[in-house]
């Protein structure tokens, strides 16, 4: 019974862990960590993962899986799909669905919908009645249903009372609140970042200040009722520096950093292509520089993907009409590594942390870590293997990746969930030594 | 390398020596000196989703002198209205067998996204708040014609430049060939990340008209005022209006452009609008030799290996990347 990797690398950023070690997996759970070269007779079937490196799977706290309701452009099945291929064992999905998570019956048909889906599903309750921001969601029936945490993802709750008052209330659940820091007085009809290639692009521009503006009182706030507050998608060096001074005063404050944000700036919207459309919008270098430093630092906690699916006709559209955003899901870990690691110098735990135990703990998911006796969600990867980003290929529905045709550099090559392969490359496949086809 | 690629989208991107290229051309377009067939058997299609008098009227003449067929395509009376969508519409009229699509939206950057779902060439008759190049490109004749030469000519700008598409590609075309520009109006309306190399902003009249040998007055676009502006169009007047005392600062020989439509007594006053210095109808009168010179680069002389890109197929544009 069971499943062993041999002579893998092992790296486990929450524990210290970096050797190289057999898996053994039996019954869903990673049953033991074996000396290199170990043999267990009776397993099903065992691995030769020699250069490889197991990992454990990734965590992606910020995903729209568009069901119910938007189901042309991702369902929880193919958003599953596209988060096992690349090595995302744990999604938190958005809120914004048709209709929203603001009412406990929703939680319970996610939740019943991805007992099918090939990785874990922890779904996320609006803070608001139709994320309309006018008044609060049943948030003590949306605990009890099983929401890991409240947001109006998209929209930020723009009454200072009504967020204070949704704050106590998640403080008393223990739930934090996600928030989507944009001052739409700021922002409104803003298409990409306010700069230079905005004013040259015709394009009206989202400045700075609409982030932070949002993010300043946000904190205000958290600081006052002593809630946790976790920044979405932090895009700018002056939300970092505001993030940063609230850690040194003891807020409950943490934050995340899209892919897409630590990669490109404004000067992507060129040509005006749709596929670069995102809000918070792609800023300049000086930003994207200070984001890598916040995330090494820790004063942004994690990367999270924003896994933004959408049909292709809604993107092949006029930019203004296009709508924002970008999937992720399939791009994230050899995004992570291209930049982190190959580009940046990172350690590979370094760079696992931010996609595993710390968006885990974030959230407090029982996730992002190896130990022996836990869940076998296992991501098993080339951290040099190149490939070329397609679109056409992705188990999502939706195209609209900002990576088409990048050369990246670390693949994933198998993905565990609860010790099954939700997803297995044929190169891993062709290293299998006996027993049964995955 | 003067020749053009297969689209006009902007004079941002163009070198000095295609701008010029482009002048030379339209200059033997006005001369009679481009051949009348050269476009026999071509089909260009005017495809207008914001009114244009000059623009389209220009196209359409330039076309025919040319001895090209015109579609004029009508998105108010067509598909459109039943919701076809912007791709749809371009492949349908590249399915026809148009060599040419003329663009002109209110949303900026459309040209662009056309560009990359057709074969045929696209040429940008004004797009939202970015660039109108054919515009440009009549200034920069009329300007060229008045002066004999560019380079070291003063250019004031004045109006509002943020909402302009004239503004920006003329800006971006006469410092290309050696002008100085000044973009000069409300702070609100003159973005200082306009700035570019040969590209200033200001806010004082006097410092943009003291010594400019041109002096183009933007439209006030009075549908912007409550959102951007800040000023009343009264203060507006008062504040940057050219007017002949103003004009007086000005370079004795000054020009004085505007790509119309005017608002007599809001950005302009009508001494000056029809006045000595006046090349309004001039720059009118431009607009077919220039478009001719565009649709005479981008389709006569086209590179050969252009005409043998492979197609994209709808379908594989629809699925791969937009």
């Amino acid at each position: 019974m069971g499943l062993l990797l041999r002579d893998a690398r092992v790296v486990d950023p929450a524990s210290g862990r970096d050797t190289v070690a057999c898996v053994l997996v039996q019954d869903g759970v990673l049953r033991a960590l074996l000396p290199p070269g170990s043999e267990v007779p009776g397993v099903e079937a065992s691995f030769d993962l020699r250069g490889l490196v197991v990992a454990p799977g990734l965590v992606d706290l910020h995903v729209h899986l568009r069901q119910p309701g938007q189901t042309h452009k991702e369902d929880i099945n193919s958003g599953a799909r596209a988060a096992a291929r690349g090595g995302v064992t744990t999604v938190v999905c958005m809120a914004n669905t048709s209709p929203p998570v603001d009412d406990p019956t929703v939680v319970a048909a996610i939740r019943e919908w991805s007992r099918q889906a090939s990785v874990r599903v922890h779904p996320v309750g609006a803070v608001t009645k139709g994320l309309e921001g006018r008044k609060l969601s049943p948030i003590a029936s949306l605990a009890a249903a099983g929401v890991v945490a409240l947001s109006d993802d998209g929209r930020w709750v723009q009454d200072a009372g009504l967020l204070r008052c949704a704050l106590v209330a998640a403080k008393s659940f223990d739930l934090p609140i996600l928030q989507h820091c944009e001052d739409v007085n700021l922002s409104a009809g803003g298409m990409m970042h306010e700069g230079e290639v905005s004013a040259r692009l015709g394009l009206r521009g989202i400045p700075r200040s609409a982030e932070e503006a949002a993010l300043a009182r946000d904190l205000v706030l958290a600081e006052e009722v002593g809630a946790h507050l976790h920044v979405q998608h932090v895009s700018t060096s002056g939300a970092v520096r505001l993030i940063r001074q609230a850690k040194e005063r003891g807020v409950a404050v943490t934050a995340e950093v899209t892919p897409h944000h630590l990669t490109l700036t404004d000067e992507a919207v060129e040509g005006f292509d749709t596929n670069f459309k995102v809000r918070p919008p792609l800023r300049t270098a000086e930003d994207v520089e200070a984001l890598l430093e916040a995330l090494r630092d820790g004063t942004v906690d994690c990367v999270a993907t924003d896994h933004a699916p959408h049909a292709p006709w809604e993107k092949l559209v006029e930019f203004d009409r296009a709508p924002f955003g970008v999937v992720g899901l399939e791009t994230l870990l050899g995004v992570v590594l291209t930049r982190l690691v190959h580009q940046q110098g990172w350690s590979l735990q370094e760079a696992l942390r931010t996609v595993t135990c710390e968006p885990a703990r974030v959230l407090g998911l029982p996730a992002g870590r190896l130990a022996e006796g836990g869940v076998a969600d296992l991501v098993v990867f080339d951290p040099d293997a190149e490939w070329t980003v397609r679109s056409e290929e992705f188990a999502s529905k939706a195209r609209n990746t900002p990576f088409a045709g990048w050369h990246l550099r670390g693949k994933v090559l198998g993905t565990l969930v609860g010790g099954r392969w939700a997803y297995a490359d044929e190169a891993l496949l062709r290293r299998q030594l006996a027993g049964a086809v995955p | 390398m003067n020749a053009l690629g297969r689209h006009l989208l902007g004079l941002w991107p163009l070198s000095s020596d295609q701008i010029l290229h482009l002048l030379n051309l339209a200059e033997r377009a006005a001369s009679g000196g481009l051949p009348p067939d050269a476009l026999r058997g071509r089909v260009v299609a005017n495809v207008f989703y914001e009114p244009s008098t000059r623009t389209r009227t220009s196209f359409e003449l330039a076309s025919r002198r040319l001895g090209a067929e015109v579609v004029n395509f009508d998105p108010e009376r067509s598909s459109v209205r039943k919701g076809e969508s912007l791709v749809d519409t371009a492949l349908t009229l590249e399915a026809l067998g148009v060599d040419a699509i003329v663009l002109r939206h209110e949303c900026s950057g459309t040209p662009h996204r056309v560009a990359r779902w057709v074969r045929c060439s696209v040429v940008n008759a004004g797009d939202g708040m970015h660039e109108h190049p054919t515009q440009a490109l009549v200034d920069l004749l009329t300007v060229r014609r008045a002066f004999g030469r560019l380079a070291g000519l003063k250019v004031a700008i004045v109006g509002d430049v943020l909402h302009s598409r004239v503004a920006r590609s003329a800006a971006w075309g006469f410092s290309k060939l050696g002008a100085e520009v000044l973009l000069c109006g409300p702070a609100t309306l003159t973005p200082q990340q306009l700035s570019a190399p040969g590209v200033r902003t200001c806010h004082r009249w006097e410092e943009a008209l003291e010594g400019a040998d041109v002096v183009m007055a933007l439209r006030v676009q009075a549908e912007r005022q409550a959102t951007s502006f800040g000023m009343s169009l009264g203060e507006y007047h008062r504040a940057y209006a050219l007017t002949p005392e103003r004009l007086r600062l000005a370079k004795p020989g000054v020009l004085v452009l505007h790509p119309g439509p005017m608002n007599l007594g809001v950005e302009i006053t009508p001494e000056v609008a029809y006045g000595p210095p006046s090349a309004v109808l001039q720059q009118v009168a431009h607009g077919v030799p220039v478009r001719m010179a565009v649709l005479y680069a981008l389709l006569a002389q086209q590179q050969p290996e252009a005409e043998l890109r492979p197609i994209q197929r709808a379908p594989l544009a629809l699925v791969g990347r937009s």
